[in-house]
């Protein structure tokens, strides 16, 4: 599988999917 | 004043970072292989490489410190995601392994990259890799980094 790092839209993609799995864990740090 | 302060630093210092960040990213890379096909890198390596990432690095510290400056008594609240600071603690959290990222990885590998520090190609290659992977880790942390900076008093949750 080819890193996504490798491709700057990769990189971009990979920071947007990550910001929604972080938001849902603070989420439900914050218990919301 | 002083709260409002350290955050008018940290925002200063912090778009030089991540602007430095994203020119690196955006900028640089497809740059620097355009130029290598023109034998017209030295110019980037010599010239603006050394300079861009002098700031950048000092940037990462300044904007670390004006950060915790400004949490101050809420630091380990903060960073412990006690009720009230869980967003600003993932954003700080995510900011502190970047700069720790600018620091242990993407400086020392640069180092080598420029001839700062002697390296032998093989050294160089690798060091050309880790630089690059740990950069483009920073511009992947740095979107949800800014969205927690900015969720803290702008986005409920």
């Amino acid at each position: 599988m080819k890193n996504p790092l490798d491709s700057l839209w990769g990189t971009v993609i990979a920071g947007l999917i990550l910001t929604v799995i972080l938001y849902y864990i603070v989420k439900s740090l914050i218990g919301g | 004043m002083l709260p409002g302060i350290y955050r008018w630093i940290h925002i200063l210092a912090g778009v030089m970072w991540i602007g430095l960040l994203y020119y690196f990213n955006f900028v640089q890379v497809a740059a620097l292989k355009a130029a290598q096909a023109d034998s017209s890198a030295a110019g980037i390596t010599k010239h603006v490489a050394p300079r861009a990432l002098l700031f950048f690095r000092w940037a990462a510290v300044a904007t670390w410190l004006a950060g915790a400056a400004l949490l101050g008594a809420n630091f380990v609240p903060a960073f412990t995601f006690q009720a009230g600071w869980e967003k600003i603690g993932m954003g700080a959290w995510l900011g502190t392994i970047m700069l720790i990222n600018v620091w242990a990885l993407i400086w020392p590998n640069q180092k080598r990259i420029l001839g700062i520090v002697q390296a032998s190609d093989a050294e160089k290659n690798k060091a050309r890799r880790v630089a690059f992977l740990a950069s483009r880790t920073n511009t992947m942390l740095s979107i949800p980094m800014l969205f927690f900076m900015v969720a803290q008093s702008h986005i409920g949750m």
